[in-house]
């Protein structure tokens, strides 16, 4: 078990915005790894560089500093930002998902639910219409869509039906490791509730390693395995998820968790 | 490292405390210096008045909280591990079938049925498909049947209603939750079982079930800690009592 090879593994990562001229790092030697299977939740207030983290662990935004190494599909370690484009690109819409915090960020609103499922399928090489259509009906009914509606535009769906659209357009192509940025904010607590358990049914199920950024300790503590914490860019505490909420060491987790009513 | 066959748990010179740094860093001092061993089909009791770190010492012993010194020497899956010294993944690995923890809340994934919340940890107790194998629908199908079969045994036992298995337990009395806790510790047979008071909310007959249930894991070998606040039940189930002591430079 303690040998078993991380799918990612983050070192010393630094950011800082060029806009904001000698201002603060907005991240600072960040240092963690992630494992297949595994839900992690980095928890922390609004600019503690939650997203930031994220994104350039995603390739989304490259850092000022450290590395972002992965293990791909075939074995091979890649590092994500000294690969070139073409790779990173295929990375992204191939073994990486990403989740976005407004679901309309990451659907294209105006072709059908079905098609918004299919394109990475169809980036992948996939050009069956049948089974492209078949797939997609099997994963709107995964998340719990009505497979009827397949060819209505997003649009047309409600925030809660957007953001699993969103997650049944990322998990498609099967990704090893999702990455979502607050995915259950905004949504009316029973929609959160359906999310929790798709999210976590899903880690479970398609053995993915899922980072999750959150405010709400609630969900940390119902989805994620691990948490981290992060305070003014930097992570200053991570470990299993009970043992950060129940016995925090670092003066900011203990501010934070007794700030919840319940955590 | 070393422990005799059958020590399942050697707890060595524990300190805990806790450092309240929003409260100018005062601290809690809450073990100090525990030593305990237990063995195969041992149930130690930890007894005596509230506040004595019976509690804390359960969530030491199942790494909800840090040790900050001793050991915690576990036979666990794979040989020796310190507890005190367990990376999460460790811990985790360790979660997932040897060690259980009957708590007094029970938390869960608002949306999941009482019967899936306690078939859970039958189905992680059981090898996941390894990194990169395709998902496999009916090899699936046919674990979750089988965990649920067996977390159907046990809430017929606990005397669970039928009609509630299918529902969340979120609005459920704080009897059933806590049966539903104590099948979810049972329904996968582990070789530390810790558990925090699992009869307070119970009546006499699910109580003679619970103690069955600890009898029944012990003659398999279970090593079980328990804080029971029942002394009926305390005498029914413990082979031995442990009073911690009061942490003497508090």
């Amino acid at each position: 078990m303690t040998s078993i090879e991380p799918l990612l593994q983050v070192r010393a990562l630094g950011h800082r915005f060029p806009s904001v001229r000698g201002g603060p790092w907005a991240v600072c030697d960040a240092s963690f790894e992630l494992f297949a299977g595994e839900v992690v939740a980095i928890v922390g207030e609004s600019g503690s560089g939650k997203s930031t983290l994220l994104n350039a662990v995603g390739a989304r935004l490259r850092p000022l500093a450290g590395q972002v190494l992965y293990r791909t599909a075939a074995g091979a370690w890649v590092d994500v930002h000294a690969a070139p484009e073409r790779q990173r690109r295929e990375l992204a819409r191939s073994e990486w998902g990403f989740v976005e915090q407004a679901a309309a960020d990451g659907l294209r609103l105006n072709v059908s639910a079905g098609a918004n499922i299919g394109e990475r399928l169809m980036g992948r090489g996939d050009r069956h219409y049948g089974r492209l259509r078949a797939t997609a009906a099997d994963w709107m009914q995964r998340v719990e869509l009505d497979p009827a509606r397949i060819d209505d535009a997003p649009r047309a769906f409600s925030g809660g039906m957007r953001q699993r659209l969103q997650i049944a357009r990322n998990l498609v192509t099967q990704p090893r490791l999702v990455l979502m940025d607050e995915p259950t904010s905004g949504l009316d607590v029973s929609v959160q509730a359906r999310l929790l358990d798709l999210i976590r049914h899903l880690s479970q199920r398609l053995h993915l390693c899922a980072l999750i950024v959150t405010h709400d300790l609630g969900v940390a503590r119902l989805l994620a395995q691990r948490t981290l914490v992060m305070h003014e860019g930097r992570i200053v505490e991570q470990g299993l998820t009970d043992r950060v909420l129940d016995d925090p060491q670092h003066p900011y987790t203990q501010l934070l968790v007794s700030s919840v009513v319940a955590p | 490292m070393s422990l005799a066959n059958d020590v399942v748990l050697d707890v060595r010179g524990l300190h805990k405390r806790f450092t309240l740094h929003l409260r100018g860093g005062v601290e809690l001092p809450v073990l100090h210096d525990v030593s305990l061993q237990v063995r195969r089909g041992d149930c130690v009791a930890l007894v005596g008045p509230s506040g004595q770190g019976k509690s804390t010492l359960m969530k030491c012993l199942y790494g909800s909280y840090g040790a900050d010194a001793g050991q915690i020497v576990f036979q666990g899956e794979g040989g020796l591990l310190d507890l005190a010294q367990a990376s999460p993944h460790q811990m985790l690995a360790q979660r997932r079938r040897a060690i259980a923890y009957v708590s007094q809340f029970l938390r869960t994934v608002p949306r999941v049925p009482a019967l899936d919340v306690v078939a859970e940890r039958a189905l992680q107790a059981h090898p996941e498909p390894a990194d990169g194998e395709p998902d496999d629908e009916a090899q699936h199908a046919e674990a979750l049947e089988t965990a649920r079969d067996a977390a159907r045994v046990l809430l017929r036992r606990l005397n669970l209603p039928t009609a509630l298995w299918s529902l969340p337990p979120a609005t459920f009395s704080g009897g059933e939750q806590q049966r539903i806790n104590i099948a979810r510790g049972f329904v996968e047979p582990a070789r530390l079982l810790l558990l925090d008071e699992p009869t307070a909310s119970l009546d006499a007959a699910n109580r003679r079930v619970v103690v069955q249930l600890i009898e029944e894991a012990k003659a398999r070998g279970t090593a079980v800690v328990g804080i029971f606040h029942d002394e009926e039940v305390r005498d029914a189930v413990a082979t031995r009592c442990v009073e911690l002591g009061t942490p003497s430079d508090r």
